[in-house]
């Protein structure tokens, strides 16, 4: 409602100076032509006290706008790279508050001050080496400190994700992600295809690698704090985008190329509530690329979890495979050994797999 | 002198010779270089208010989102869902208000009418150097509009992918139905455009270095003909990248090649597409695409150099540094593409190189800003709706653009990209900047254009709804951009911490805040029409202007002056010239009639002007050909 009131006053205000342009124009208008070869009529100063008026009045409601909006802003980032980003964001934001008030203050002060006056004569001014060079210069050298600033902390979030990430595939398509983990055993992602893609296999895990036996599909994303994340981010039909706004993370999921973003999330789910004050705070992972009608809707919860009670849910999850026996008979005959163990005892077994590893997969996963 | 000594394919007939040509070859089928650029600002504004309603039509979503718009439906038929915009239909509007805007509005609309319309009148030349090129440059971009019209009645709808068209969005019909026939009408209208802008550009260019009047060196001309000069530069080299881009792209969809397109599951199958590249298409359209941003900000640049320096009745400030720095941006903005690109999965080190570029490119758009402020100090500045409209461009100019410091920040751009912010940013200093430097052509340049004043206080009027409006809409978008929400979104139910609540008060405002602006555009229209048949007569130079387009008749006819072509001694810009008995000294004017204002080095061209006298002949001989 405040802005409704706000818009108000603006148009109030324009109507204002529409009435002054009026009257001053009848009062020159009874005054008689004396001055009919004049150059201006008679708004020309109302029209340079307008830009006054406007200087003052939109310099309040920019700086009134920003404080009422702050409070819902995103809240400081979530993630290690976005501390730095933030802080980057808001010096650059002194930077260029600065220059935006005081080029348009200079700008709107000129026109009122130089504005038409019967004997006056403007200054024949066409140039000024000296004035030119230094404006030239001094922009350069702001840029150049915020580039070389920018690009230390770009090369530092683009730099090879470090040894110890936890890797999680995360891949875009009309209009939802799916999410695949690396596995409680090999921490390794195996292959997948698209040509592999069917109904419940619907990322097209590729089971002639064994690395994919133990890999677990997810329908929310479970992180951990403090530890390096690898996303690695894929797109299954059209372009898509991922983006976690509180952990200042965004890279397009892009179909037939692979791509990455890696970064350390520091604030659990629950810290965030206990920040926010409420207790029903998720993060959400959201698309940014446009991609269709449920583009605005595609979006999975994240939740940001101890670094312990991350290894818990993960132990608690089964891989696709132990949720799918089914998907047995696509494994190469001399890796079906090392399958087997992630099929469920109780699991109606195919006649050439009913072997003693079971057993021992339950162990695996029961530790 | 190279004006004299280039033979132009000109048809025209000799002065003396001139029979009344038909309606048709007048008004329609003309290749008159003024009927050119009316036809052209016409098109454009009736497309400007196409435009305009289209994002009229999605700010009620995003403003009032529970607002029953079956009123709507008159209009809209099934895009109206129980009362609500269908959200494909929504994606439609955003992506054809972009298209409109950019490409019919602003390129077509600001460079054609204003390219046509001055260059011949400034640089002293008859016409444009292929009047037949013209009008086929003219032809084509209403082929094009019609095309573009037509695809926002197909039952499937028009192209919803984004003003980008992106694939494989925009190559799947199965992935949204504006990818169906709606995006094949959006190429084949698009294609037609880019024959048409350059058409126009090759027509521009070649005015501009042949047919220039004897003594108009370059260093003599407006800073409008070098605007339009190196748009129609800029427009000649990045145009036909978009037709190869869209060529591309036509094939993927028709005829199953796969430049774009690789490993797709969609719909139930897997496609048989490898070994395309998607970053392939972003490449390609940003070549053009970054270039169009100056494409359609430079001419209004030029506009805003005359008409600033009129108006304060003083030089330009940095005349030659305001031409270096469009030279710089002209170069520059083939070299910073890829900084639309930073999240797209390029190579992170090409990131680096295009942020360093992009940041330089700051640079010279400072120095622009920093000259226009300066020409104001200490002027005698007399306040008409056009010079209302350049300051304001100013003004948007400056706001606008220093948020791309930010935004061309590879490391910042993470968070900001495709969020609210970017919708800010580039709606300022694209949108609305080139939207006040047309603004501030018409008016500045209506009498010429139809030998009538403009109501001024109507012009006062809307200036100041347009100007209060626009930061009323675009300002508040930054926020909102800060907040983290990205664009092209239907409803902002899904983000968390339940942030669609937040803004709520704030897109209303904005909403409100942008039909108001829109409706008072109605002011201009009355204006701009009223006047063309009961404005007053216009003198011959209303606004004591120095260049030569005011030296003609008031409403020129074919041919522009009736005599001789005027010859140029001096710069464009002696206002206020000390020593002088009257406030400005046309281009016209010999430096031997004024010796009482000359400065030393203008003394010494005295002995110039009878070589530029005696190229008179040369001149008039490349018309008669």
């Amino acid at each position: 409602m405040t802005y409704i009131i706000g818009l108000l006053s603006v148009v109030f205000l324009a109507l204002a100076i529409m009435i002054v342009n009026k009257s001053i124009a009848l009062s020159k208008g009874i005054q008689g032509k004396e001055d009919s070869d004049s150059p201006v009529d008679g708004a020309n100063n109302s029209n340079a006290v307008g830009f006054l008026v406007f200087m003052v009045v939109g310099s309040i409601a920019a700086a009134w706008s920003f404080f009422h909006s702050k409070p819902d802003f995103l809240p400081v980032a979530a993630s290690e790279h976005g501390l730095k980003t933030d802080q980057m964001f808001w010096i650059s934001m002194g930077v260029i508050t600065f220059a935006f008030f005081v080029t348009n203050v200079v700008l709107f002060v000129f026109a009122f001050r130089y504005r038409y006056k019967k004997d006056n004569v403007a200054t024949f001014y066409p140039v000024n080496h000296k004035l030119e060079l230094i404006w030239t210069v001094i922009p350069a050298i702001v840029m150049a400190v915020l580039v070389f600033t920018g690009l230390r902390v770009w090369r530092d979030i683009t730099a090879q994700a470090p040894e110890n990430s936890v890797v999680i595939e995360v891949t875009g398509h009309q209009f939802g992600w799916y999410v695949r983990y690396a596995g409680n055993d090999d921490a390794k992602l195996g292959n997948n295809n698209f040509k592999l893609i069917d109904d419940t296999n619907s990322i097209g895990i590729d089971f002639a690698d064994e690395n994919s036996f133990d890999d677990f599909t997810a329908t929310e994303i479970h992180i951990p704090k403090g530890v390096p994340v690898l996303l690695k981010i894929k797109a299954q039909d059209v372009l898509h985008s991922v983006y976690l706004p509180y952990q200042r993370v965004k890279m397009d999921a892009v179909p037939g190329m692979p791509t990455k973003f890696w970064f350390v999330a520091n604030k659990s789910t629950e810290e965030m509530r206990a920040e926010l004050g409420k207790n029903d705070f998720n993060y959400k992972l959201n698309c940014t690329e446009i991609c269709g009608r449920g583009h605005f809707g595609m979006a999975i919860t994240v939740f940001v979890d101890e670094p312990e009670d991350y290894k818990a849910w993960c132990l608690q999850q089964k891989p696709f495979l132990a949720q799918n026996p089914d998907y047995l008979a696509k494994v190469p005959e001399k890796l079906k050994a090392k399958a087997q163990k992630y099929i469920p005892a109780e699991a109606p077994a195919e006649a050439d797999s009913t072997q003693a590893a079971a057993p021992e997969a339950a162990v695996t996963m029961a530790q | 002198m190279a004006t004299a000594t280039l033979h132009a394919h000109d048809v025209h007939e000799h002065e003396h010779e001139h029979h009344e040509l038909g309606f048709v070859r007048k008004y329609i089928f003309s290749e008159d270089h003024k009927t050119i650029a009316k036809q052209y600002l016409i098109t454009g504004i009736i497309w400007a208010f196409f435009g305009g309603a289209l994002s009229i039509i999605f700010r009620l979503q995003l403003g009032f989102p529970d607002l029953n718009l079956d009123w709507l439906k008159p209009v809209l038929g099934q895009w109206i869902v129980e009362g609500k915009l269908e959200k494909e239909f929504y994606l439609a509007l955003v992506t054809m208000h972009g298209t409109i805007m950019v490409f019919f509005v602003l390129t077509a609309g600001l460079s054609g009418t204003f390219s046509n319309f001055l260059i011949p009148l400034q640089i002293g030349a008859r016409d444009m150097a292929s009047g037949f090129l013209n009008m086929l440059s003219y032809w084509f971009f209403f082929l094009s509009s019609v095309i573009m019209f037509c695809s926002l009645f197909l039952e499937t709808g028009p192209a919803s992918g984004g003003w980008v068209i992106y694939p494989p969005l925009s190559a799947l019909p199965q992935a949204m139905p504006g990818s169906g026939l709606g995006m094949t009408m959006w190429l084949t209208s698009m294609t037609f455009f880019i024959v048409s802008s350059l058409m126009g550009g090759i027509n521009y260019i070649s005015t501009v270095i042949n047919l220039r009047t004897r003594g108009m060196s370059f260093t003599k001309m407006p800073l409008t003909i070098w605007a339009f000069f190196l748009t129609a530069v800029l427009g000649l080299l990045s145009f036909p990248v978009l037709l190869s881009a869209a060529l591309l792209l036509i094939f993927d969809r028709s005829f199953g090649t796969s430049f774009y397109l690789s490993e797709i599951y969609i719909g139930g199958e897997a496609l048989p597409n490898v070994g395309g590249s998607a970053i392939l298409y972003q490449h390609l359209f940003w070549f053009l695409g970054h270039p169009e941003v100056y494409i359609v900000l430079l001419p209004a640049l030029g506009i805003t150099s005359e008409v600033i320096a009129t108006n304060a009745r003083k030089p330009i400030f940095g005349y030659r540094a305001m031409i270096g720095s469009m030279m710089g941006i002209t170069v520059l903005a083939f070299i910073v593409w890829a900084h639309h690109m930073f999240v797209t999965g390029m190579n992170p080190f090409l990131g680096s190189v295009f942020m360093l570029l992009t940041l330089i490119i700051a640079v010279p758009s400072a120095v622009k800003s920093f000259n226009y402020i300066t020409t104001l100090w200490k002027g005698n500045i007399i306040f008409t709706p056009a010079m209302l409209f350049s300051i304001g461009l100013v003004s948007l100019f400056i706001s606008g653009g220093v948020t791309g410091i930010i935004l061309g920040n590879s490391a910042l751009d993470i968070n900001l990209h495709d969020t609210y912010f970017v919708v800010a940013h580039f709606h300022l200093v694209m949108g609305a900047a080139s939207f006040f430097g047309l603004m501030a052509g018409v008016y500045h340049w209506f009498p010429k254009m139809f030998g009538k004043m403009m109501n001024p206080t109507l012009g006062y009027i809307h200036f100041w709804a347009t100007f209060v409006g626009v930061y009323c809409v675009f300002f508040p978008m930054h926020y909102i951009g800060i907040a983290g929400f990205p664009r092209r979104y239907y409803s902002f139910t899904a983000l968390a911490n339940n942030a669609a609540e937040s803004f709520v008060d704030m897109n209303m405002f904005i909403s409100i805040a942008a039909i108001l602006t829109f409706s008072s555009q109605i002011v201009f229209v009355i204006n701009f029409f009223g006047s063309m048949f009961k404005g007053k007569t216009a003198p011959q130079n209303p606004w004591n202007s120095t260049t030569l387009e005011w030296t003609t008749p008031v409403v020129p006819g074919h041919g522009n002056w009736e005599g001789e072509i005027p010859a140029v001694y001096r710069w464009p810009y002696d206002y206020s010239k000390p020593g002088s008995a009257v406030d400005f000294i046309p281009q016209n004017v010999p430096f031997s009639a004024t010796p009482e204002s000359n400065l030393p080095e203008e003394n010494e061209e005295i002995a110039n002007e009878k070589e530029i006298e005696s190229l008179l002949d040369s001149q008039n001989a490349v018309y008669n050909i």
